[in-house]
């Protein structure tokens, strides 16, 4: 993992905006701190207040997906209570983003004291690309980093929230990158949770088609949104012996040359 | 789920079938895409054709009513076959009604679902699938790997091999050659069959007709050369009106292989009419329940009905690029399978194929009637989570509960989340 140079950061805009409230996303929160810190650091530069609460765990997904829709429920009833009052929440997965904003509602579709909240707070909760583009309208960052980049598009984060040029333009605004595309971004790494555990062999080899196409494009650096995808492609990565990085978006945004 | 696991494992290590598959959905898959993109009313006619599938599937009890009375008015028979049991039985008693020797077959999936081809054999009946990959899927006594391209898991080279076996030519593997060889043989079993027997893709009630598409125009001499002519057609398979109809048909081109239309569509609305050129003396139309009304009773599997076998998202599917069709282990396979079989043939029984997807949703882009299969899937794995009465599913793993009801446990407080984080380091150094 690359380190991150945010000690040569300057503020590169002030917003005089009201503070946002951040959801880590577990893996971020657990395996990839520099993720929660560089996330910190883009709203530090803007002039952003971020309120951290000390409480958060997970928004459910991992049980939700297996099916296990009461302890999925548990989970998000907890993170309805937490994040229920913050005026706008922003987290670096695009996947949790999509957990909440569309499927809380189905979650809770029966729960008259939780339904009316998630949908509210689905309305409330942005993914960081999405955030930083759509509401801020924040395209550069003023990082820097000189080396070709390839963005892996995430499944939920294009297909669920529609994200698709909003970290392409950020990504193409840092100084001294060069975005080159591959072929099939758009194409599942894999990973898919219990999935990659559930079926190792599979997700092996749906990984494999997606590690071949981030080299055939010639990229040094595999950006994405979302740490699952990273975690599932940097590990095919190492596997074949490659040197090419993973970095999540944040990181980038956050480097100077 | 060791077989769907072995099945899955085969494939991925036969470099010509990875080959096959991938330029599967390079030409198809991408093809698809292109082609909703290149529609006169704007890639958005998908939603449309959602909601004109959802409205159909909504009223089908009048639109199959309809289509019955519209059928017979033009003096074809129809029959309701409550099972796949009853359909088999109803085909084997129209084909002793007119002493039928010799079948041929044009591509139908359903017929591949109710095991038409073994009980008529069992009868003494010559049955001869006539569309080309059906064919090779005969000879090889295989069963097809994908819904439109049904011997895609083959290589020229066994085509080779198979046809100088079971045709006694001499080895080649020139696909022309081997396409001339396989049409010399099929036109004597055209000319020589009593019934032809096909599926429809879709009826229209309004009219009363069904259509069927094709591109190597086998359908058509199924339809027209022998003397009988017996539809089967899954009873969700109805548009209402002829302009609905139209759309869905458009779309069903474009789903399945990036083509504005076919190239060859029969509209068959009944026998031959006095005066008529060609034409059966007898139609049969077959409409099959097998399992469809129950899905239609549950609101959150109904959506699947909208389903017009296109085989679109087998093309995108990721997961069915690497493992191919047969480790399905079932008719209908990729991710429409996902759903449709567990649903169909029993949830339990096919656990595996809705847990060994992604979720990733390319299905849902690439289907031309923009049906929700992750949504459909989530469904499911939740009927396994819990187990479900209505459906007779039991909980798939009591430890796998265990596990959850551990882990939300753990997530509903930072300190036990804290440890959770520590253990899941040790997972994933």
């Amino acid at each position: 993992m690359q380190q991150t140079a945010a000690t040569h950061c300057r503020p590169v805009l002030v917003f005089p905006e009201r503070p946002v409230t951040l959801f880590v996303q577990c893996l971020a929160d657990s395996l990839y701190p520099d993720v929660k810190k560089a996330v910190e650091k883009i709203f530090d530069r803007l002039g952003i207040d971020v309120i951290c609460p000390k409480d958060q765990t997970c928004c459910g997904q991992p049980a939700f997906n297996a099916g296990y829709r009461k302890e999925a429920g548990k989970t998000a009833a907890r993170f309805i209570e937490i994040f229920g009052n913050a005026e706008t929440i922003v987290c670096p997965s695009g996947s949790c983003v999509n957990m909440v904003r569309h499927h809380y509602p189905l979650l809770f579709k029966n729960d008259p004291k939780y339904h009316a909240k998630a949908v509210d707070l689905g309305r409330r909760i942005f993914e960081l690309t999405e955030f930083l583009v759509d509401v801020l309208t924040v395209t550069d960052l003023g990082a820097a980093f000189s080396g070709r980049v390839t963005y892996h598009d995430s499944c939920h984060l294009l297909r669920g929230l529609s994200v698709r040029t909003q970290p392409r333009r950020l990504i193409q605004n840092v100084k001294g990158v060069v975005l080159v595309e591959m072929k099939d971004s758009d194409r599942c790494c894999g990973f898919g949770g219990s999935f990659f555990l559930k079926y190792p062999d599979i997700s092996r080899a749906m990984a494999a088609d997606k590690v071949r196409n981030i080299v055939d494009s010639g990229a040094d650096v595999v950006v994405g949104c979302d740490m699952g995808c990273l975690m599932r492609i940097q590990k095919q990565l190492i596997r074949i012996g490659s040197d090419i990085k993973t970095l999540h978006i944040a990181q980038l945004l956050t480097m100077a040359g | 789920m060791q077989s769907y696991i072995d099945e899955a494992e085969k494939a991925i290590s036969n470099p010509v079938l990875q080959t096959a598959l991938a330029n599967l959905q390079e030409r198809l898959g991408k093809g698809a895409a292109a082609a909703y993109r290149n529609l006169p009313e704007g890639p958005g006619l998908r939603l449309k054709a959602h909601d004109i599938r959802m409205q159909a599937i909504n009223s089908l009890d009048v639109l199959l009513e309809t289509l019955a009375e519209r059928v017979e008015k033009n003096g074809g028979e129809v029959i309701f076959a409550d099972d796949a049991a009853a359909a088999v039985s109803a085909c084997r008693e129209i084909a002793r009604k007119h002493g039928v020797r010799a079948v041929v077959k044009g591509k139908s999936m359903v017929s591949d679902e109710i095991g038409l081809n073994d009980a008529l054999s069992a009868d003494g009946i010559e049955v001869t699938e006539t569309d080309l990959g059906e064919y090779i899927i005969q000879l090889a006594a295989e069963h097809p790997s994908h819904i439109i391209a049904p011997a895609i898991h083959k290589t020229r080279d066994e085509i080779g091999t198979l046809f100088t076996e079971k045709l006694g030519i001499s080895y080649t593997n020139d696909p022309p050659t081997l396409t001339r060889e396989a049409r010399k043989s099929l036109r004597e079993k055209f000319l020589a069959a009593d019934m032809g027997i096909t599926g429809c893709n879709l009826a229209c009630s309004e009219t009363g007709h069904i259509a069927l598409l094709s591109n190597e125009g086998n359908i058509r001499m199924s339809t027209t050369l022998p003397r009988v002519h017996v539809a089967i057609m899954g009873m969700e398979r109805v548009a209402a009106t002829l302009s609905d109809h139209d759309i869905l048909l458009r779309l069903l081109a474009r789903g399945a292989a990036g083509q504005k239309m076919a190239g060859y569509v029969s509209h068959i609305s009944g026998p031959r009419q006095p005066g008529h050129a060609d034409g059966p003396d007898h139609y049969y139309l077959i409409i099959l329940d097998n399992g469809r009304s129950r899905i239609l009773a549950d609101e959150r599997f109904r959506e699947i009905l909208c389903c017009i076998r296109c085989g679109g998202c087998l093309n995108v599917c990721p997961v069915y690029a690497k493992i191919g069709g047969h480790a399905y282990g079932a008719t209908y396979c990729g991710p429409v399978g996902a759903v449709v079989t567990p649903l169909l043939s029993g949830v339990g029984r096919f656990s595996h194929l809705c847990q060994g997807e992604t979720l990733c949703g390319a299905c849902k882009d690439a289907c031309p009637v923009n049906i929700d299969i992750p949504r459909m899937l989530l469904e499911l794995r939740s009927m396994l989570a819990d187990g479900d009465a209505s459906w007779q599913v039991r909980r798939n793993s009591l430890l796998e509960k265990a596990g959850w009801m551990i882990w939300s446990w753990m997530m509903q407080d930072r300190r036990r989340y804290e440890i959770g984080v520590k253990l899941m380091k040790r997972i994933f150094p």
